[in-house]
């Protein structure tokens, strides 16, 4: 897989729910083959800025601008991993990656692609397993292995490891770290998790308590693969996007307690 | 104060019946015998409930004068146009209130209003209008059908995970694409589950619905059986029908594993 071109500009982006302001002038950007990760208190708009970036919520206020080249292979240049996996229960691993595929790649070359991902995800030998009968680590492999099939040029990652137990998370924030820089794709990646953020981010915005605003920008310049979380740099960054947020994250947790 | 000694006792027993198949075969059996048992006794008069072994020889007695094909036929056909007929266009609006707000309040509106009613207080209307042969007994099983169908397609697909149709658009799935592969499978559970219902549905009025005006078909067997006292014919066709009531929820069930066999 090439490395991605594309560029995407988040532009004065807001968004309402009915009275409620959860996201406000949002201006961003996502380069080439980087990792943009949106860290900030639950119910800043994270998701839902995530949302709006994959084309699923129409913005209240200003657009999403992509820009740059997509590789002919690419069947969907804007590609999430869920949180909660999405998996179709009723289809096989592999099935649920060939899903994305039927109708837009020949037999062959659709059959060809189900087993390319599957072996880069480390799931050849799960290939006619049901969700079920899945971890949830696995369950979360399937959802990657489905979305590099469609060779993507923008990841769209909606904290993709928060629903795993704490090893898993571990093990697979490795192999993301791998599988983003191998693939040199424009990811946005959402997370609560700090750690995660200083370990794939070459870009973190931090995001300001409802309604979501940029409060910082701080740009981590260094290859992702060869981060380690002992970094004291890196420890040092995650401490201080801490400082920005804890603040903001206390007042939040308040808020829903109230709620 | 109370002092505790010796191991702790164990307390999540019970609230996990299991089934036992033999236990379920024996009390039917059961049942029979003592059934048998009390007609050779003389406590049960034969005229109001002739013995088992009388409907096992009266059966018989249909199956080699080809009695029992005629009526069975002409039952099963009615039977499958009117269940097919009712599900297919059940299934149909079903998914149009699911899928479409257009079709959601006026098709609810309609089925809300229609479905409370007794079908069989309809029959006498569908004589009138499709006239007193075949018509009126596939209209009358159809609409029976539909109602309910109606209900569980509509509640199948709203049942559909929603992250499940985001992520078919998300991945840009066509319109049709995300209705076969996601939204179909996703609310056969509830469609097959409903067919349980209406199949049961569909028996109930057929047999009315033949009682009221038919020649053939098991209903009129069993009315006719009724008239002329003739009990051992009567439960005949009455077994009859609990064994076509089980051979389609047999065949339901198989067809559940086969198309749900991932649950």
């Amino acid at each position: 897989m090439a490395a991605s071109s594309v560029r995407l500009a988040i532009q004065g982006v807001g968004h309402r729910y009915g009275g409620l302001q959860v996201l406000d002038g949002i201006d961003l950007v996502a380069d080439p083959g980087r990792v943009l990760v949106l860290v900030g208190p639950s119910g800043c708009g994270k998701s839902t800025l995530l949302a709006i970036i994959g084309g699923l919520l129409r913005p209240s206020a200003g657009q999403v601008v992509m820009e740059g080249e997509v590789a002919d292979d690419c069947l969907n240049p804007l590609t999430p991993v869920f949180q909660d996996f999405s998996l179709l229960p009723w289809r096989s691993v592999a099935g649920n990656v060939a899903l994305v595929l039927e109708g837009r790649l020949p037999r062959a070359a659709r059959d060809a692609r189900v087993v390319e991902v599957l072996a880069m995800t480390g799931l050849t030998e799960f290939a006619d397993a049901w969700p079920k009968q899945l971890s949830g680590g696995m369950r979360q492999r399937v959802g990657i292995a489905r979305a590099l099939a469609v060779r993507p040029a923008c990841l769209l990652m909606d904290e993709p490891l928060s629903a795993l137990d704490a090893q898993t998370r571990v093990l697979l924030l490795d192999e993301f770290a791998a599988l983003i820089e191998r693939a040199g794709t424009t990811t946005v990646y959402v997370t609560h998790n700090l750690n995660e953020a200083v370990r794939l981010g070459h870009r973190v915005a931090v995001l300001s308590r409802r309604p979501g605003r940029v409060r910082a920008v701080v740009e981590i310049d260094r290859p992702i693969g060869g981060r380690q979380p002992s970094d004291p740099d890196l420890m040092r960054i995650e401490a201080g996007l801490w400082d920005m947020i804890r603040g903001d994250a206390a007042a939040a947790e308040r808020e829903r307690v109230l709620a | 104060m109370r002092s505790l000694h010796g191991g702790v006792p164990f307390r999540a027993g019970g609230f996990a019946p299991r089934s036992v198949p033999l236990a379920a075969v024996g009390t039917l059996l059961g049942l029979v015998a003592l059934w048998q048992a009390g007609v050779s006794a003389g406590v049960i008069p034969t005229l109001f409930l002739p013995p088992p072994v009388s409907i096992v020889r009266a059966l018989a007695g249909l199956i080699a004068s080809g009695e029992l094909w005629l009526h069975l036929g002409a039952s099963l056909r009615r039977l499958a146009i009117g269940w097919v007929l009712g599900t297919v266009c059940g299934v149909a609006l079903g998914f149009a209130v699911g899928l479409f707000t257009l079709a959601r309040s006026p098709g609810m509106a309609v089925v809300s209003a229609l479905f409370p009613i007794p079908k069989i207080a309809l029959v006498p209307l569908f004589i009138i209008w499709f006239g007193i042969g075949e018509g009126s007994k596939v209209a009358t099983l159809a609409f029976g059908v539909f109602f309910p169908t109606v209900i569980n397609t509509a509640a199948g697909v709203d049942g559909v995970p929603r992250n499940l149709v985001r992520m078919g658009q998300a991945f840009g799935l066509g319109r049709l694409a995300i209705l076969r592969k996601i939204v179909l499978p996703g609310a056969l559970p509830a469609i097959l589950s409903g067919c349980r219902v209406t199949t049961s549905i569909a028996i109930i009025l057929l047999v009315a619905a033949e009682m009221i005006g038919a020649e053939r078909g098991i209903g009129a067997f069993v009315l006719q059986a009724g008239n002329l006292y003739d009990t051992d014919n009567l439960l005949a066709g009455i077994v009859v029908l609990s064994l076509l009531g089980l051979t389609v929820a047999w065949v339901l069930g198989r067809l559940e594993r086969w198309l749900l066999g991932w649950r």
